[in-house]
């Protein structure tokens, strides 16, 4: 489908789930670009983070609980998950706050690995200036 | 150089789709390629041809249109984010069992993969949004 | 790249994240409710007059005027652009990143 053009592909997540739609919709974008075999990365900063919080549970709420979604990134081959440490820390969270996203290497026996990385602002800074297509939400 | 342009708002409530137009037709009176605009979250008001804004302001759905038509441009608003917000064509309006359908002249409704497309295709892709 | 910030520093902390995470170096275009980080007298006029220690900044003049400020109130080093102009950071730079 890419006719042999592989970009580094980021998608930047700034802002809560549920208080906004652009959390829900860009993962929607995420999972539709997967088949497009490009070099993929999402970034999680500021209020982002939270889209990446364990235990949501939306059932008083009355909206789908989309936060699955996280968790299956992995099957979609998204293998780089990249989260502020200075984001998080500021809200009191930790990388034990958020859900454990995982991806199956096919190269080494489907062995379970982390798909999420907790990282400081030089190394997302590091990140984001390594990307040609930047997809702000 | 090809462009590529992201629209995330609607029209009139933020500035993003006026944004957006000028930086469009600016790159056009360059002489660039304007490869894709795409519509996504509410953005894809942009393509309804229901609005009738007050005759002494810009009239964004129009001006988008025109711009279209004189420069052949692909407008395209995402089916997704278009049945969320009740923008359709004639097909998706049989589709979905609607009775009436509300896409303008020069917009055409189509999937996230014409928004991927575009990041690959295009040199540049800009993304206007709040 | 071109790091674009198009909301008020006092409404958001898009330009505040921007500076923390834009390599040294960038260019940043700031427009729309963004242009109010550019003028002389805000409490943000120390963290522009650093950032251009850094990057090079540019704010986009219809969007001053628009707002009722005059361009000789940009903060001194931060250059003033249209949306040529605009197009044309957008092509002289490898990519674009927009902090929304």
């Amino acid at each position: 489908m890419s006719e042999g053009i592989v970009k580094r592909f980021m998608y930047v997540n700034r802002k809560a789930p549920y208080g906004t739609i652009y959390a829900l919709e860009s993962l929607e974008v995420v999972l539709i670009g997967a088949a497009f075999d490009q070099d993929v990365t999402l970034a999680f900063v500021d209020d982002g983070v939270y889209q990446l919080k364990k235990d949501q549970d939306t059932k008083g709420m009355g909206v789908k609980n989309f936060s699955p979604t996280y968790n299956a990134l992995g099957d979609y081959d998204i293998k780089k998950l990249y989260v502020e440490k200075e984001s998080l820390e500021e809200r009191g969270l930790t990388q034990d706050d958020l859900i454990n996203v995982v991806y199956e290497d096919e190269d080494d026996d489907y062995a379970e690995k982390p798909a999420l990385f907790v990282v400081s602002k030089e190394e997302m800074s590091d990140i984001m200036a390594q990307q040609d297509v930047v997809l702000s939400f | 150089m090809k462009l590529a342009v992201l629209v995330n708002e609607g029209p009139y409530q933020h500035q993003a789709s006026d944004s957006a137009y000028q930086f469009t037709k600016a790159a056009l009176e360059k002489g660039h390629e304007i490869f894709r605009v795409f519509f996504y979250h509410d953005g894809v008001n942009n393509g309804t041809r229901l609005t009738v804004p007050p005759q002494d302001d810009r009239n964004i759905v129009d001006r988008w249109s025109t711009l279209s038509k004189e420069h052949n441009l692909d407008l395209v608003v995402c089916v997704a984010a278009a049945q969320r917000r009740g923008i359709l064509d004639e097909n998706e309006a049989k589709r979905n069992g609607k009775d009436a359908n509300n896409i303008a002249d020069g917009f055409r409704i189509s999937g996230l993969g014409q928004l991927i497309e575009a990041g690959i295709q295009a040199d540049r892709l800009v993304v206007f949004g709040d | 790249m071109l790091h674009t910030v198009n909301k008020s520093p006092f409404e958001k902390n898009s330009l505040a994240s921007c500076l923390r995470l834009a390599s040294a170096g960038s260019v940043i275009l700031l427009y729309e409710d963004g242009i109010y980080a550019a003028l002389k007298g805000t409490r943000f006029e120390s963290t522009i007059t650093d950032a251009l220690k850094n990057h090079t900044i540019y704010v986009l003049t219809p969007d001053v005027e628009a707002r009722g400020m005059s361009v000789d109130k940009i903060i001194a080093g931060v250059k003033p652009t249209d949306y040529a102009g605009f197009v044309d950071l957008v092509t002289g730079n490898n990519s674009v990143q927009a902090w929304l």
